[in-house]
């Protein structure tokens, strides 16, 4: 292997941007509304002035004012102080998934046929896009090997909640709400395996791992009771490790009358290998944004697509794209539904660029999404281990990685004091995006979780095991250094953090900033 | 014949030797040695049943835009709609910077390699602030329904009450969001409004309020378009049980409407689609909360919150996350209902929108507005049979009652297609106002697109 190049000399752009209120000029314009016509003004008057005291705004809002051309100037500056994945070598993101989003689908997501259609038009002037839905949902179900789904979840963790009301719905049918209290998942599961269905009311039992690093069984065997509402768990977790219990866990959980929701949000790296339905599970999910690459936005929008086995069907939220083959409608006739999760259909722009996306993969090049994704994961993870100061989770289990993996700093913490937030910020010198640590708590000490997804290249994976190396050569050899990075990011290593927890020194706009911090 | 093609432009590593060679450092044959780990009853063994791939990029642009072709967009017919998703004008600015792949694609990185993405969230929650009367606001929510439910969560919280009172002059859908995030511990009860005049009856209001009432939530303009005139006094009552107030607002009304904190109000929530954001059939919503920046109020927020820092290069601004603590990514079932992806890059385009504006233009936005729905107001009552539902100043929506006419509205805006204009939403099924309509006219309706309306209903109703 040659030696891979690393960007030495590399430095992000810095801007030192200002606050967009300290750009502004009183009285300065920087794009102007259409005038009323003339004749309206003479028939109408001046009705805002018509309004009660009390209910007209007393002064105008205190906004920045900017010529158009400082406005566009501020946020090009503010966006190239951002580093989207389409431009880095973002395999930093574990369990997120960061493909590349191609160009096309913005294209399309541009065209007046979609951007100019408003939600609630008659049906049959908008039969294109409800196609759309109606066919990219087949895709997930096929995928699934479920029954029915729904895409208005506004996200994954969304759509893990609408599982969770629909597990709420399913019970309180069969008189069993009351008693059925209890929800179970994994501590590698994702934060809202728990956290979503805490809040549709239900206690959360958190299973551990074995020795090995799968959900103890016995430990679920002996949770799962009649008071069992239903297990969420996400597989493979987001250490890599698929669990090969998975259809043992759904036959238990089933014994006892309780539901099983699969978490796929890590479905990259099974797309035409293993379904949730050949698992047992009842519900599943599908990050859209992550799996069928449309773009993360910075954190949305997104879409969660629900799907689910025919006798849950009735709970989905409405309304429910349905066809006949020729032309589709809204059915909103759906007496048990759970209700509206989001307005409209979801966020059908993401919708969009995933039929796209699909479009241009058909089952073969999804398959090789899977493959490859693998083939990349392992790939990094033989060189990973190679570099001193660095473990992976559960290393020499025997257990091949699936899709990503989390590994540890802990040694070279250990070693030099020098841990994963360190290390983290050091990268960010070479062109790094920042990685995905992990979700607390922290079981796999000092960890760094990274995808190397399809859209990676052999190239790209060496250069970022090559800049991992390079920096864990810098911290044994100075490690304060290290640990006062960055020196090329945007900006320079953040004093006085406690104030972020601290009531009288936080500041969510710059207002109470100016109050908080002394400025006016 | 087709040409058969073994690498994907997408992926990289599907190129058969270079795959190869990463398979030989592995010593592994093919990506069954990975997929061994999976039991064989738990494979898939057959091929997906989905269409065949478009791997030209050229052909996929055509097969799309064939299905887009299929839809009859706003553009080039008269769109009247709004109640949740407004047709305004969108800036070219704001489709710049939607578009930069770096905010398009980028996630959960930290405010080093992303210290963008955090000023421009913390930038436009200071703007939105400005804007509702609040110093405290979160990074958006999924939309204004979900707003406002985990607002309805965040007051239950912060008094340990347990009742919501909910205007029942509000969305339909936003009013089914909030029953279902109140289902496990909230009871969600209506309060009904004026039927001559369409705001909240301050009666019922009154009889309603108790000492477990965590929070009131009523709409500014009114879902039924009305503007709340009453929101001062609403806002007193509540407190004198010591309730909390939650506001739904527009935010392109805030130019010309009071500010909901300046009239007494403990939350604003709502939606940052009319902010530079395109219709998308639905998609271009993103929800905001705003809250008084105290412990009691920020302490129950599950979103992400952005703040302000210093670096150690002097005068160098940095952000991070407030009170991460609270959050479910650090304390799972324990932290604040849930926190996801939900919709960002919009809460950016919505700073970009009102910077543009500035307060002249949003004030300018928001007296054009009012003007032009007044006289469409005046122009479409004259036409025999048809009302204008409640005697008030409306802000972009208002009610339109046909039931003079004989006609159903789902009738009505059938015949309107034909004239290329797409009429008010049907709300019969929801409201008890029998066959009326919402409609909406903003700043992208000009004087004749007004009289095309009325000429085509003219003739419509006749």
């Amino acid at each position: 292997m040659a030696e891979p190049r690393i960007r030495k000399n590399f430095h992000q752009a810095s801007w030192d941007e200002p606050i967009v209120y300290e750009m502004s000029t009183p009285g300065v314009r920087g794009i102007l509304p259409p005038d009323v016509d003339e004749a309206i003004v003479e028939q109408v008057g001046d009705v805002a002035g018509r309004l009660p005291r009390g209910t007209r705004r007393a002064s105008p809002p205190v906004l920045p004012e900017l010529s158009q051309k400082h406005v566009l100037q501020h946020w090009i500056h503010l966006s190239q102080e951002t580093m989207g994945s389409n431009l880095s070598n973002d395999l930093s993101e574990g369990t997120c998934t960061m493909k590349y989003n191609p160009r096309i689908n913005e294209t399309l997501a541009q065209d007046p046929g979609f951007a100019e259609l408003h939600p609630d038009q008659d049906p049959t002037t908008v039969q294109g896009i409800l196609e759309i839905f109606h066919k990219f949902q087949k895709v997930c179900l096929e995928i699934s090997g479920m029954d029915a789904v729904t895409l208005q979840p506004g996200g994954g963790n969304h759509a893990v909640y609408t599982a969770a009301s629909i597990v709420r719905a399913y019970h309180a049918a069969r008189g069993e709400a009351d008693q059925r209290d209890e929800v179970i998942t994994t501590i590698f599961s994702h934060p809202c395996d728990a956290a979503t269905p805490a809040t549709a009311g239900y206690k959360i039992i958190t299973i551990y791992p074995d020795e090995r690093g799968i959900p103890d069984l016995e430990a679920i065997r002996a949770a799962a009771s009649k008071r069992t509402a239903a297990i969420f768990m996400t597989n493979p977790e987001d250490i890599g490790i698929y669990n090969p219990h998975a259809a043992e866990i759904t036959k238990i959980l089933h014994s006892v009358g309780a539901l099983c929701f699969y978490d796929q949000a890590n479905a990259n790296a099974f797309l035409g290998v293993a379904r949730a339905k050949e698992a047992g599970f009842d519900m599943c999910h599908f990050n859209v944004h992550k799996t069928f690459g449309t773009p993360h936005g910075c954190s949305g929008p997104a879409t969660g697509a629900l799907c689910c086995r025919g006798f849950l069907a009735r709970y989905l939220p409405v309304p429910v794209v349905e066809s006949d083959g020729n032309r589709y409608w809204l059915d909103y006739d759906r007496p048990e539904n759970i209700g509206k999760i989001r307005d409209y259909l979801g966020c059908a722009g993401v919708v969009l660029r995933a039929y796209a996306w699909t479009a241009m993969m058909g089952p073969r090049w999804l398959r090789e999404c899977a493959d490859v994704s693998v083939i990349n994961n392992n790939y990094m993870q033989k060189i990973m281990e190679t570099i001193p100061g660095v473990s992976s989770a559960f290393q020499g289990n025997g257990i091949a990685r699936q899709e990503q993996i989390r590994y540890s700093f802990e040694k070279l913490k250990n070693d030099v004091n020098v841990g994963s937030e360190d290390m983290n910020r050091r990268m960010l010198d070479y062109g790094i995006p920042w990685f995905w640590s992990s979700h607390h708590p922290w079981l796999v000490p000092e960890p760094m979780t990274l995808e190397p997804c399809e859209s990676y290249s052999k190239d790209d994976i060496e250069e970022y095991c090559a800049v991992v190396r390079k920096v864990a050569e810098e911290a044994y050899g100075n490690p304060a250094f290290v640990k006062n990075a960055p020196y090329h990011s945007v900006i320079h290593k953040r004093i006085h953090e406690e104030e972020f927890d601290d009531p009288d020194r936080w500041a969510l706009t710059w207002k109470a900033y100016q109050k908080k911090h002394g400025r006016i | 014949m087709s040409r058969t093609h073994d690498v994907h432009p997408y992926i990289p590593n599907s190129e058969p030797r270079v795959k190869r060679q990463m398979l030989d450092f592995l010593g592994m044959e093919s990506s069954e040695d990975i997929y061994r780990e999976i039991p064989e009853a738990l494979r898939f063994r057959g091929t997906l049943d989905i269409p065949e791939p478009i791997l030209s990029e050229y052909r996929l642009q055509r097969h799309v835009e064939a299905l887009l072709k299929k839809n009859r967009n706003t553009k080039d017919n008269l769109c009247f709609l709004g109640g949740g998703t407004w047709k305004h004008h969108v800036p070219a600015v704001c489709d710049t910077i939607i578009g930069r792949d770096e905010f398009l694609t980028a996630y959960v990185g930290d405010a080093y390699s992303d210290h963008g993405k955090f000023q421009a969230l913390f930038e436009t929650s200071s703007m939105l602030g400005e804007l509702t009367g609040f110093e405290a606001c979160s990074t958006p929510t999924y939309d204004w329904g979900n707003a406002a439910a985990i607002a309805c969560r965040m007051a239950s919280r912060t008094l340990g009450r347990k009742e919501v009172l909910f205007a029942r002059n509000s969305g339909p859908s936003r009013r089914s969001i909030v029953h279902n995030y109140c289902l496990p511990d909230i009871a969600v009860r209506e309060i009904a409004y004026d039927p001559a005049t369409g705001l909240l009856d301050l009666a019922d209001l009154q009889r309603c309020l108790n000492a477990d009432t965590a929070a009131v939530y009523f709409e500014n303009p009114t879902y039924l378009g009305t503007i709340e005139t009453q929101a001062e006094e609403i806002c007193r009552l509540a407190r004198s049980v010591g309730a909390l107030v939650i506001v739904g607002a527009d935010p392109t009304s805030l130019g010309v409407l009071e500010a909901p904190g300046l009239q007494g109000a403990d939350y604003a929530v709502g939606d940052f689609q009319p902010l530079g954001l395109h219709m998308s059939y639905g998609g271009g919503l993103g929800g905001f909360i705003c809250t008084r920046d105290s412990k009691a109020f920020v302490g129950e927020y599950p979103s992400l919150l952005f703040g302000i820092c210093e670096t150690s290069t002097e005068g160098e601004y940095g952000f991070g996350e407030v009170f991460y603590e609270r959050t479910s990514y650090a304390s799972r079932e324990k932290g604040k209902d849930f926190i996801g992806t939900c919709a960002a890059l919009h809460g950016i385009v919505a700073g970009v929108y009102l910077a543009l504006m500035g307060p002249q233009g949003l004030v300018e936005l928001g007296e054009g507005i009012l003007q032009r729905v007044a006289y469409a107001k005046e122009l479409l009552a004259r036409i025999p049979g048809v009302k204008i539902a409640f005697d008030s100043i409306s802000y972009s929506d208002f009610l339109v009652d046909f039931n003079g006419t004989g006609r159903t509205v789902a009738d009505i805006d059938g015949a309107l297609l034909d004239f290329g204009i797409f009429g008010g939403k049907d709300v019969s099924k929801d409201f008890p106002v029998g066959q009326s309509a919402l409609f909406s006219i903003t700043e992208v309706h000009e004087k004749e697109d007004i009289e095309r309306l009325v000429a085509a209903l003219t003739a419509i109703c006749r």
